[in-house]
């Protein structure tokens, strides 16, 4: 780790176990006394939730798999008698399917969190890039757990899906054929696809931990993007951060708990109450709401090959977005110019989640051309040239200057009336 | 005596074999990982399905399974040969005929959409060569699309009524997979 250790281990067992494996050690250093910057704010609690929704996800997850069954005749019938009959089995699936976008809620938060602060600049590429490794997992998980319903949006979102890989050149058809185990979505198919949704949130496991671990190398950043310069900067994670993350989760908990028990559905497709049918395609289909930007730049591109690589592109460009923004100031806060363009970049990214759920026809195929060029705009054109012509504000000198040392008639960070007689309000 | 240079030298070289050799080892050990998500052979196995042809009336059409995937067979009416006939080549985004019982550069005329003698049937797999949904256009009332023969309704694909791609994001024609006739009225695919 990057800090000194200050772990004391008590005499005795303590002591025996630290000399032998320092996992004790290791915790205190990592959860307890961790030194993180005095100024995070609450889109720095996104992580947390984060943990919690993978955990959700893995413990209602390992509960539902008790009774599902992966075959094609009796998967649909299975799920439902988790609905109907199993104890508490209604909890648990609303739970792990409304978790699933949740998570994605999170995730897609932490993200703009990200980009908004420079977090993925230098020396944070590599933290970057097993985030977005991590999204990739995600996506793969989500993807193959809703399947495992077996209802007709399942059926056919593993049909289109996997069909993405017939655009490959030559080797695509042999690669589908290869990806379903048959000459078509069958029972090899959904087999596969329930061991490896077991197996992935596990990988997705690791590559949290790895996450944390280079988190913990140069540590957090901040709202104001400026290292951490002295001690003065940070406060020990507990007890000041675990009650942040704490009362955040709680929060996030509550609207979480709120989508469960009144409108467990309202994410979910009414066809995929009615069993997979092979032979019938449903007459609109649309991906989870959490594909949905993705699907819209899919089906902006009028070429099928073309298409598919618009859409892995999309994601994968974020693996260059700490080399394409040239700009060496981190927080947005202090990027008169870039502020601008993270707004419109956000309004776009919801605007082609907007589309993705419309059919691609008239004004919403142009609109959904317009977003999907101006996505790529934004990494290969925009974010090189602002960092080149803006004149970024003037940084403050450390965090603990800006946060601590604010002068109360500056008219600051607080409206001057407030700050006037501070001592009204103890 | 050996110099040091060629004591390195050898030593690369047994370095660089064993490590080959191990690579290979590997690989073969990693093939029937890959390998064992093809198709098993009773997958492979359910090769032919046959087809009593004589219940459809002119105008109407049937779906049948054939390897766990639709099968199309239309009746074709008089009007709807002549209009797929009557196409040019060059209105095709896709100009090849995609018809498995014939040379895989034959052009897609309507009569290499079908077999001699029997061009009132058109026997298609029926899922959209873009991302694989099952087209509409079986059905009475069914839509089917601009050019009379089926529409795909997941990203607007329209077929004509040779099945073949005429508008929208599919790249290719429906395939025509193998059949023959063993009699008049009944269809052998596959
Ligand atoms: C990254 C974590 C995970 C995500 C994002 C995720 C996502 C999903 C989604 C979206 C569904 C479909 C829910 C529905 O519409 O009913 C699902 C179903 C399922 N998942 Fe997961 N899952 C995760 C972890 C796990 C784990 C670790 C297991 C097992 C150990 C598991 C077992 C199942 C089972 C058995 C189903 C089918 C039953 C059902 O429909 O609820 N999941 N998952
Ligand atoms: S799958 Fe038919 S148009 Fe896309």
């Amino acid at each position: 780790m990057a800090h000194q250790s200050t772990y004391q281990p008590k005499p005795g067992l303590d002591k025996w176990l630290d000399d032998r494996l320092p996992v004790m050690r290791m915790a205190h250093d990592t959860m307890l006394d961790f030194p993180t910057p005095r100024n995070l704010n609450y889109f720095w609690t996104f992580g947390g939730i984060l943990t919690f929704c993978l955990m959700v996800q893995i413990i209602t997850g390992i509960v539902l798999a008790m009774h599902y069954t992966p075959h094609v005749d009796m998967a649909f019938a299975s799920v439902e008698r988790i609905m109907r009959d199993v104890n508490w089995g209604w909890l648990l699936r609303y739970t792990h399917a409304v978790g699933a976008s949740m998570f994605f809620v999170a995730v897609y938060i932490h993200m703009f969190r990200g980009m908004y602060y420079g977090s993925y600049k230098a020396p944070r590429e590599v933290l970057w890039f097993l985030g977005v490794i991590i999204l990739l997992l995600m996506m793969a998980t989500a993807f193959m757990g809703y399947v495992l319903v077996w209802g007709q949006m399942s059926f056919w979102a593993a049909t289109v899906i996997t069909n993405l890989f017939s655009a490959v050149p030559f080797v695509g058809e042999p690669i589908v054929t290869w990806l379903w185990g048959g000459f078509a979505v069958d029972n090899p198919t959904l087999n596969r696809f329930f061991a490896l949704h077991y197996l992935l949130p596990f990988a997705l496991l690791g590559v949290v931990g790895l996450h944390i671990w280079a988190l913990h190398v140069p540590g957090n950043n901040n709202p104001i993007g400026v290292d951490v310069k002295s001690k003065k900067d940070t406060l020990p994670f507990h007890p000041y951060y675990t009650l942040k993350d704490g009362f955040a989760i709680a929060v996030f908990a509550l609207l979480f708990a709120m989508l469960v028990f009144y409108a467990p559905n309202y994410l979910n497709h009414a066809d995929n109450y009615i069993e997979a049918n092979p032979l019938q395609t449903p007459p609109h289909i649309v991906p989870e709401w959490y594909f949905l930007p993705f699907y819209a730049i899919l089906r902006a591109v009028p070429d099928k090959f073309l298409g598919v690589v618009a859409m892995f592109g999309s994601i994968l460009i974020l693996f260059l977005l700490p080399w394409f923004d040239t700009s060496r100031v981190k927080s947005g806060t202090y990027r008169p110019l870039f502020k601008w363009f993270f707004v419109i970049f956000v309004f776009v990214c919801l605007g082609l989640g907007y589309l993705g759920a419309k059919p691609a026809e008239g004004g919403y195929l142009t609109m959904g051309r317009i977003f999907t060029t101006y996505y790529f705009l934004h990494f290969l054109v925009i974010l090189p040239i602002i960092g080149l012509i803006e004149t970024p504000k003037k940084l403050p000198n450390s965090i603990s200057e800006a946060v601590l040392d604010d002068p109360p008639d500056s008219g600051g960070a607080q409206p001057s009336g407030a700050a006037a007689s501070p001592e009204k309000r103890l | 005596m050996a110099t040091e240079t060629d004591d390195s030298t050898r030593r690369d070289f047994l370095m660089i074999a064993a490590g080959s050799f191990a690579a290979v080892g590997a690989a073969a050990g990693l093939w029937p990982l890959i390998d064992q998500m093809n198709p098993d052979a009773s997958t492979l196995s359910l090769g032919t399905t046959e087809v009593d042809l004589s219940p459809i009336e002119e105008g109407q059409a049937i779906t049948v399974v054939w390897r766990g995937k639709p099968v199309f067979i239309r009746h074709r009416t008089a009007e709807e040969i002549e209009a797929a006939k009557a196409v040019e080549m060059d209105q095709l985004p896709d100009p090849l005929a995609r018809n498995a019982n014939v040379s895989t550069d034959a052009l897609a005329t309507d009569v290499n959409r079908t077999q001699t003698g029997q061009e009132k049937w058109l026997v298609l797999i029926g899922i959209c060569t873009h991302l694989g949904c099952i087209p509409k256009g079986q059905r009475i009332g069914d839509s089917k699309g601009e050019f009379d023969g089926w529409f795909c309704p997941c990203h607007g694909s329209h077929y004509d009524t040779a099945g073949r791609i005429r508008k929208g994001p599919a790249p290719r024609n429906l395939d025509v997979p193998t059949f023959s006739f063993v009699s008049d009225d009944v269809l052998r695919i596959g």
